[in-house]
């Protein structure tokens, strides 16, 4: 019987693994990286994904013209500085953040409304190391009038 | 091999799973296939030219849709005004049975909250919320809008700023709800409702006005850009039977702007030194024609009030 249970109970915890972690990467969205969206408004969109150490993820967006906005790129405590750039549907770059001492906002505006894509990468920090850092990423936007 | 673990152990057993659960932070789809192959995660560690290759490969990629603030601020940004007729009347939430209906109106009814509350409509923007509870209710989105965010809009609802915030914060909840149950179709659609409920109001109140020089129309023409990534997430959740339902709807607007070819001329970035923001300076122009924007607002009508009905 105790033994049933047990295996219920480990059963019932992996299945809600998943969502625990996820609930994390929620909190960590909003409390670090919505936050700092101030004084834009957050559009109400949520994108966070786990990434590892030499991971990329790309983002696609549309942007109007007549809005400015600001982009932020937020990584959890574990992992180094988060590098993004900016590029447009001709594969121009816009922004690096490199360039910026990684900074993890960009505020801009346009003058045509147009496709942008956010690429995302986390640094290696060191080319030696046995297990990567791996933690939350987000991506968030904020808009307000030009 | 009978022998038994003591009540202790089995709660450390417990407790240790959900400790390194913790410390591993965010989920992702990307994780799975990670734990699934160990030997890959040992040689990723590497960390050499071909594991940075591998890495580039499994790239992960995400499209934002339009939010409906996004949405409504875009239509005010252009001009627009403010229509009571053109919302979807609460009186029709009852017939919403379906997950479909729900997820398509739950987008819907945010759109018209959204836009009753940046024209300051006290009073719609609380009934509107609440319709927009009943269905995110139905879809078993748990405290995405509760008791207390209905109370801070009541107590707030002259202070259109956070209200918007208040907005902002629901739609997140929702789909992050969403998102961590692996239920990302559902947030999709309900992103799809939102955007069509908005494509509605912005071809209803450009109506029969000339196109030309015609702030609303240019919104209306800018929604080409979205359709694509719209499509990709859709076909992404190609085994949910409602996102394919959706998907032809989606794909037959897109046959409409296919025939509207933008332009758009090389970018320029200029920094503003005062305040730190980015000018991307560029031109573009579009070849819409009155019969092709009499062609979507048709279409748009006709899926709109399918979804409503």
């Amino acid at each position: 019987m105790r033994k049933g249970i047990l295996l219920v109970s480990l059963v019932a915890l992996l299945v809600s693994l998943p969502t625990f972690v996820n609930a994390q990467c929620k909190q960590f969205a909003k409390k670090t990286c919505k936050v700092g969206l101030n004084p834009y408004q957050h559009d109400g969109n949520y994108h966070a994904a786990l990434l590892i150490e030499g991971e990329e993820a790309e983002l696609y967006k549309t942007f109007y013209s007549d809005t400015e906005y600001r982009v932020g790129v937020c990584g959890a405590g574990n992992l180094s500085d988060i590098e993004f750039r900016i590029v447009d549907s001709n594969g121009k770059v816009l922004y690096n953040n490199r360039y910026e001492d990684y900074e993890w906002k960009w505020d801009f505006r346009l003058e045509s409304s147009q496709q942008l894509k956010i690429v995302v990468k986390v640094p290696v920090t060191d080319e030696n190391i046995t297990e990567p850092a791996e933690g939350c990423v987000a991506i968030m936007f904020g808009f307000k009038d030009d | 091999m009978n022998k038994k673990f003591p009540d202790s152990v089995k709660v450390l057993i417990l407790l240790s799973l959900f400790l390194a659960a913790g410390v591993s932070g965010c989920n992702s789809g990307n994780k799975k296939a990670k734990d699934a192959d160990a030997a890959e995660e040992e040689f990723i560690t590497a960390m050499d030219d071909e594991t940075q290759e591998k890495l580039q490969t499994a790239k992960r990629i995400f499209y934002s849709l339009p939010s409906p603030i996004e949405t409504a601020k875009i239509l005010q940004s252009a001009g627009a005004t403010y229509d009571e007729t053109l919302l979807n009347p609460i009186r029709n939430q009852s017939g919403y049975i379906t997950n479909l209906d729900m997820a398509l109106n739950l987008g819907i009814y945010t759109t018209d909250l959204s836009y009753a509350s940046l024209f300051d409509q006290t009073q719609t923007t609380l009934n509107y919320i609440e319709v927009a509870r009943n269905m995110a209710d139905g879809l078993n989105i748990l405290d995405a809008i509760n008791e207390s965010t209905i109370q801070r809009l009541e107590d707030n609802i002259n202070n259109r700023e956070i209200i918007i915030d208040i907005i902002s914060e629901t739609l997140l909840n929702s789909s992050s709800y969403l998102k961590e149950r692996g239920l990302e179709s559902t947030a999709t659609i309900i992103l799809v409702g939102g955007w069509v409920e908005g494509l509605y109001i912005a071809t209803q109140l450009a109506g029969n006005e000339p196109i030309e020089n015609n702030k609303i129309v240019e919104r209306i023409v800018d929604q080409k850009l979205s359709v694509d990534f719209m499509i990709n997430l859709l076909k992404e959740a190609a085994d949910d039977p409602d996102a394919g339902k959706v998907l032809e709807d989606v794909m037959n607007l897109k046959a409409t702007f296919d025939k509207i070819e933008i332009n758009l001329g090389e970018n320029t970035p200029v920094v503003d030194p005062e305040t730190n923001v980015t000018t991307l300076k560029s031109s573009s122009s579009h070849n819409l024609t009155k019969p092709v924007f009499d062609e979507l607002v048709n279409k748009v009508t006709i899926i709109r009030n399918s979804y409503i009905s």
